[in-house]
């Protein structure tokens, strides 16, 4: 069986990212997607601190310290880029405006329930930052992660076990396995890695998956 | 003559109270008022409720307040970041209560407290644990939580530039929390890097209105957090 590496699923994503897009990636791998974005999209990243036309890392030596992105790191600002404030990004994005949020998960369930912001570990402090925000109000939700947990127990499931990020928020699921589309119907596979089958996939995956149409 | 400007960070944070809610602007590393925040922690007021994006990591900023065991709650959205050593210590002794708030039901929050508002119903967090005995309402078809507003006592922020009047700019991403903090503190303490003359701010510029400020102090050189 077939397992992507993060860097390649980025770039699965970014093939479903459209010209035109506004669209917010979440922290972690999320992050990776802009890197793969072809050249003839233009495509107009948001952060949730406040930023409009996320441009990339500068020049060792060029950082400004207070412009970074949600992840802390040092960014650019793109020709046409703006900053406001975050209860003005936070408009943006439970205001409906963003068409697309890419958002890393614990687990992901066939109705499309979302848990990405805490565990069932109480000693554990949970963080919840802009994800539910985003799973509210983004017109569109993807999800990117490993199918499996290391222990290669699903993290797509029935029914979420951690508490949710945000209920029925979850329109595709790209993994290192497969992408899956959350429908009305369930969970149908919208691409299988080259040498992975449909019953190796069913294995790792809690939930009934449908067959490609 | 309107003139806000104080003479030192001390005097700046005199009047803080044990017990006080204390807003701090910044998210992450970016716009954080670290000045002000490190008079706060030489203030020595106890039992602080900080209202804050993040929790600090390493020693800087509200990882001092914490260290110092200055606070007593945290209200935040994202109190876990990579070396945010002393809320995980105090959280895990038990010794710091958590307020977990989405961000974006936090920065309407503020907002609400500073327009006036007594609460706003927000989709955010519906059907989850965070919305957990809150008052809930179903409007068109679609289910919406009910939130308050937050005050605070004092208001931390970070500008760039600043006049007398406490008209103030900001540096890219620097803005974040600080515009809305500034409104919803009873004392808004801005911390800037230059005090320019009344009148010679670009109007069209000017991201907080000097209305929302209450005192002004400009810090020599640039402020930043260690990355």
């Amino acid at each position: 069986m077939q397992r992507l590496e993060p860097e390649q699923i980025a770039q699965r994503v970014a093939r479903d990212i459209p010209d035109g897009a506004y669209v917010n990636l979440g922290i972690g791998l999320p992050t990776m997607v802009a890197n793969y974005v072809p050249d003839d999209r233009q495509v107009i990243y948001h952060s949730e601190n406040g930023i409009l036309g996320v441009g990339p890392a500068p020049a060792p030596g060029e950082e400004n310290p207070e412009l970074i992105n949600a992840g802390k790191q040092h960014v650019t600002l793109l020709p046409g880029g703006c900053y406001f404030d975050n209860a003005e990004s936070f408009a943006m994005m439970r205001g409906g405006h963003l068409d697309i949020a890419v958002l890393g998960a614990f687990q992901a369930a066939a109705n499309g329930d979302l848990a990405n912001w805490a565990t069932d570990n109480d000693r554990y402090p949970p963080a919840v930052g802009g994800a539910m925000d985003l799973a509210v109000g983004a017109k569109q939700v993807f999800v990117m992660m490993r199918h499996t947990t290391r222990d290669n127990a699903p993290k797509i499931l029935e029914k979420c076990s951690f508490p949710l990020t945000g209920a029925g928020a979850v329109r595709r699921i790209y993994t290192d396995l497969a992408v899956i589309d959350v429908t009305d119907a369930g969970l149908r596979v919208r691409e299988l890695y080259s040498g992975n089958s449909l019953e190796e996939v069913q294995a790792l995956t809690g939930a009934p998956l449908l067959p490609p149409e | 003559m309107i003139d806000k400007t104080m003479t030192s960070m001390t005097e700046a944070l005199a009047d803080v109270r044990d017990g006080d809610t204390v807003m701090i602007g910044g998210f992450g590393s970016s716009g954080i008022p670290l000045h002000l925040v490190e008079a706060l922690r030489l203030h020595g007021a106890r039992d602080l409720v900080i209202i804050s994006n993040n929790a600090g990591v390493a020693e800087d900023g509200i990882a001092s307040l914490l260290k110092d065991r200055l606070v007593r709650k945290i209200v935040c959205s994202f109190p876990r970041s990579a070396g945010s050593i002393w809320f995980e210590r105090l959280f895990e002794e038990g010794a710091i209560e958590l307020d977990l708030v989405p961000q974006g039901t936090l920065s309407e929050r503020i907002r609400a407290a500073g327009a006036g508002l007594g609460g706003f119903f927000t989709p955010t967090a519906y059907g989850t644990r965070l919305a957990e005995g809150k008052e809930t309402r179903v409007i068109d078809g679609r289910g919406y939580v009910l939130e308050k507003p937050l005050h605070a006592d004092f208001a931390l922020i970070k500008g760039d530039r600043g006049d007398a009047w406490g008209n103030l700019t900001y540096n890219t991403a620097g803005r974040n929390f600080n515009p809305i903090m500034a409104m919803a503190g009873k004392i808004t303490v801005a911390q800037v890097n230059t005090i320019v003359p009344v009148g010679t701010l670009d109007p069209e510029a000017v991201a907080t209105p000097g209305i929302f400020v209450n005192r002004l102090i400009a810090v020599e050189g640039e402020d930043h957090a260690a990355a």
